[in-house]
């Protein structure tokens, strides 16, 4: 065994040039082939590498997806987020604890099947889901649970459970996936037939700095959530010191509710590789990256197909559709199940095959990025307007939207709507017309932006969606009157518990503190004093923390503090005895006592 | 001369040089900003917060972020102090920190900034984590009871020792301070005359046999609160 390992570790680590910055790769190929990274493997590593082993387990030891202990052949990963949950994933995990006879995070006694929960996989629209190693099962009851688990006991095979495919590429020979798209509003820009090359073509035409011009004149603004002027990030980062220059895609939304990049890299990953293209010429750059979030693996055969079509039309490669000495080429860097690595930096980090923590801006990655170069990171959508900006003119795109948010914006609606999907709208659409878009009835609250962003009551219905007012990466959760507002900021604050880096102390603890608080309010131990509490101790963690994920973190508490209030106050009491905090529960406290002790309390 | 930078931390004017970092200029000009994972002779880390200033109205951490001409820094603010507090706080309610009977105790940073803040009890919750000691060393002693995480001693193995004798492993309240073997230290080629075991601002990185060898009343911060060898500048 152990020859077989370090001889197939010397071989992963070869194929990747020996290259440290390539772990992520190397630790990858490692937990596919043997179903952990162990000890031994990490040793191996390190000396392969030329790295400390200690370094290795630091990479290791941060991502969902690998792990030092081995994990069975078939991982079943329920998804386990807010929508999911409303749609019935609890008795679809009930159905896997009873078939499989264990509990999640633990591994079958023969040790085939290990059955575990991850946070949000981007099936929002087709909840509840898991992810059964690398294939997507979607709509799941507590039968289709246990006829998986009978199919696999039979034959580990995941492959072999897909039956009935989805729709457009989901059916591809190289993808055989049963996602759905589930387009339920074709737009302008993103949805309507593109021709590869008609916006590179327009671009190679133009000098760089025309290129930047014209997405500055289309007012384009990063689609990830952050919003930051992309003409303006490509023009610091033309303009920064260095030969060498990367052009990164954020592929790694992970922002619960968020899954309309699902369906732009299933049908429309031609048009993001050509944005990419087009700002590698803008910017200097020979080569980008897409940085593919691991739950999204059953698309990269298919994403690699679109990369080689590419290659072949002379897209990619040497001299880009006979331009002379411009050269550009486009690899695909798989993540490892971890949220804050779609935070830009975090993201550069994983890419370099560290951790991924944020870095400290700063410099930022424009003057210093991937591998200390200067380096535009962009979201797969951005990427996608860009290419229909230089094909039809920066014009034809500011007069759509907004004054301040020009464009359309994919919009990934779920919850207690009748058609949850994928939907492009023009930006500065009121939310109300959304809802009636997706055919929400007795619509209560509405998430938009995602648990980092804001969730709002009805008295908001009729703000409009953009940057200026509501923000949104994409991520629209509609809930009906029968939710409970503060039960679904338990779950996002899980969330970012759960997905903090752990690198800066107010992320790191202020977020269990927050979540901690919440526990007791629900649970009926909230004291009157509570929600300046959770409104003092959220400013802290949103003012002092170190990048957008800590930053936003409290939102899904203070946005409700401040729109549901009644909410909060109904469920906090006044003490239940004289002189005793709802949060001290001395009947509990003194049976405890009595156990430790082993006789009764003279007190009664 | 170009490279010379003017700005005011709380109103006062403050020269520094282009390249400094607000902590440095603020050290040079005799103000305390306070801190827990800045140390001058390591690189910065931007982890504790501790040192979070206003910087123009936004906050940033002084121990990062370069000083600009013009820039309006805030340090002394209710706000600021507020936000201070309860990150200190965080940092005894996440550990199992014991001042009472710890061989740091008055030479203890994190101890120090407590009792210049004035706190005597943290604000919230303690959340009594299950940490582990690694006592295999002959001369050093980890009791990760007390970590909070600043990554000194990391920094220091790496960029002094040249040894990568420790290193940060898991993620969000597990993460942890890791040392370079499969478990124990004493597989390490930590040594007890690393700067590495020298920096660790609490308890958790002891050298062993030389616990409460200072007298009380002759410790580090018996007399003068931290912050005092700056402000005396």
């Amino acid at each position: 065994m152990s020859e077989t390992l370090a001889s197939a570790i010397r071989e992963i680590a070869q194929a990747c040039g020996n290259d440290r910055s390539r772990m992520m790769d190397i630790v990858e190929a490692v937990q596919a082939k043997f179903g952990c990274v162990s000890s031994e493997a990490m040793d191996l590593i390190a000396k392969q590498v030329s790295t400390h082993r200690v370094e290795v387990e630091s990479v290791v030891s941060f991502y969902a997806f690998l792990s030092e202990q081995p994990k069975g052949k078939v991982v079943i990963r329920l998804c386990d987020d807010i929508i999911d949950e409303m749609k019935g994933s609890e008795s679809v995990a009930e159905a896997f604890r009873q078939e499989l006879g264990i509990d999640f995070g633990q591994t079958t006694p023969d040790g085939v099947i290990t059955l575990e929960k991850t946070p949000c996989i981007g099936m929002c629209d087709q909840a509840p889901a898991a992810l059964i190693n690398n294939e997507v099962i979607t709509y799941l009851s507590g039968d289709m649970a246990r006829e998986i688990v009978r199919k696999l006991k039979k034959d580990p095979d995941p492959k072999k459970l897909i039956g009935r495919l989805g729709d457009g590429n989901n059916a591809h020979d190289l993808v055989r996936s049963m996602v759905h798209n589930n387009i339920r509003l074709a737009g302008e820009v993103v949805f309507s037939t593109m021709a590869s090359g008609a916006g590179l073509k327009n671009a190679l035409a133009m000098t760089p700095q025309e290129v930047i011009r014209d997405v500055k004149t289309a007012r384009l603004r990063g689609r990830g959530g952050a919003g930051f002027p992309t003409g303006m990030k490509w023009d610091f980062t033309r303009q920064a010191p260095g030969d060498k220059k990367y052009v990164l895609c954020n592929a790694d939304e992970g922002e619960p509710g968020t899954f309309k990049d699902r369906v732009i890299l299933t049908e429309k990953a031609d048009m993001m590789f050509e944005g990419m293209a087009v700002a590698g010429y803008a910017i200097g750059a020979d080569t980008g990256v897409v940085y593919l979030r691991g739950e999204y693996a059953y698309l990269r055969a298919l994403l690699e197909d679109a990369l080689a079509k590419r290659r072949n039309a002379g897209l990619l490669g040497n001299d880009v559709m006979g331009k002379k000495g411009f050269r550009f080429d486009i690899r695909i860097q798989m993540g490892a199940g971890a949220y804050i690595c779609g935070e830009e930096t975090a993201l550069i980090s994983s890419c370099e095959g560290l951790r991924g923590d944020p870095k400290n801006r700063p410099p930022f990655p424009a003057q210093k990025g991937y591998l200390g170069c200067p380096t535009v990171v962009n979201n797969v959508e951005t990427f996608c307007k860009v290419a229909r900006i230089l094909e039809h003119g920066p014009g034809w795109f500011a007069k759509m939207g907004s004054e301040g948010s020009s464009g359309t914006k994919l919009l990934s609606i779920s919850g207690d709507c009748a058609k949850p999907g994928v939907y492009e709208v023009p930006f500065g659409i009121k939310v109300r017309e959304v809802l009636d878009l997706c055919g929400a009835e007795d619509t209560a609250a509405v998430q938009v932006g995602g648990p980092s962003g804001q969730m709002i009551g009805m008295n908001q219905f009729g703000d409009p969606i953009c940057y200026e007012h509501l923000a949104t990466g994409g991520s629209v959760m509609v809930f009906n009157s029968s939710r409970d507002v503060l039960k679904i900021a338990r779950k996002f604050m899980e969330f970012f518990v759960e997905e903090s880096c752990g690198f800066c102390t107010p992320c790191r603890v202020g977020n269990v503190l927050l979540k901690e608080k919440l526990d007791d309010i629900i649970n009926g131990k909230g004291a009157a004093g509570d929600l300046d509490y959770l409104e003092s101790l959220g400013a802290t963690v949103k003012a002092a923390s170190r990048c957008g994920l800590g930053q936003t973190s409290p939102n899904p508490i203070v946005t409700t503090i401040k729109n549901f209030r009644s909410a909060y106050e109904a469920k906090i009491k006044a003490p239940a005895e004289e002189g005793l905090q709802p949060t001290f529960d001395i009947h509990a406290a003194l049976s405890t006592a009595e156990s430790i002790a082993g006789r009764k309390s003279v007190h009664t | 001369m170009s490279n010379t930078i003017t700005f005011t931390i709380d109103g006062v004017e403050v020269t520094g040089q282009s390249g400094q970092t607000i902590m440095e200029a603020a050290d040079a000009a005799g103000i305390y900003i306070p801190r827990l994972c800045a140390l001058e002779e390591l690189a910065p880390h931007g982890s504790c917060r501790v040192c979070t200033v206003m910087v123009n109205g936004r906050p940033q951490a002084a121990c990062t972020q370069p000083i600009a001409e013009g820039m309006v820094v805030e340090n002394e603010t209710e706000q600021l102090l507020a936000i201070r507090r309860d990150i200190i706080d965080m940092l005894f309610v996440e550990g199992n920190h014991f001042c009472m009977f710890c061989e740091k105790s008055g030479n203890c940073e994190l101890q120090a900034l407590a009792y210049r803040f004035g706190i005597a009890a943290p604000r919230f919750p303690y959340l009594f984590p299950k940490r582990d000691i690694d006592a295999t060393h002959p001369d050093i002693f980890i009791d990760r009871n007390r970590c909070i995480l600043c990554g000194r001693c990391v920094r220091a193995s790496r960029d002094i020792d040249g040894k990568n004798v420790f290193e940060f492993v898991g993620r969000g309240f597990d993460k942890r301070v890791a040392v370079n073997a499969e478990a124990n230290l004493a597989d390490t080629d930590a040594a007890v005359t690393d700067e590495a075991v020298n920096v660790c601002p609490t308890g958790a990185l002891l050298k062993k046999r030389v616990g409460y060898a200072i007298p009380v009343g002759q410790r580090k911060y018996d007399h003068k609160p931290i912050g005092s060898d700056i402000e005396k500048k």
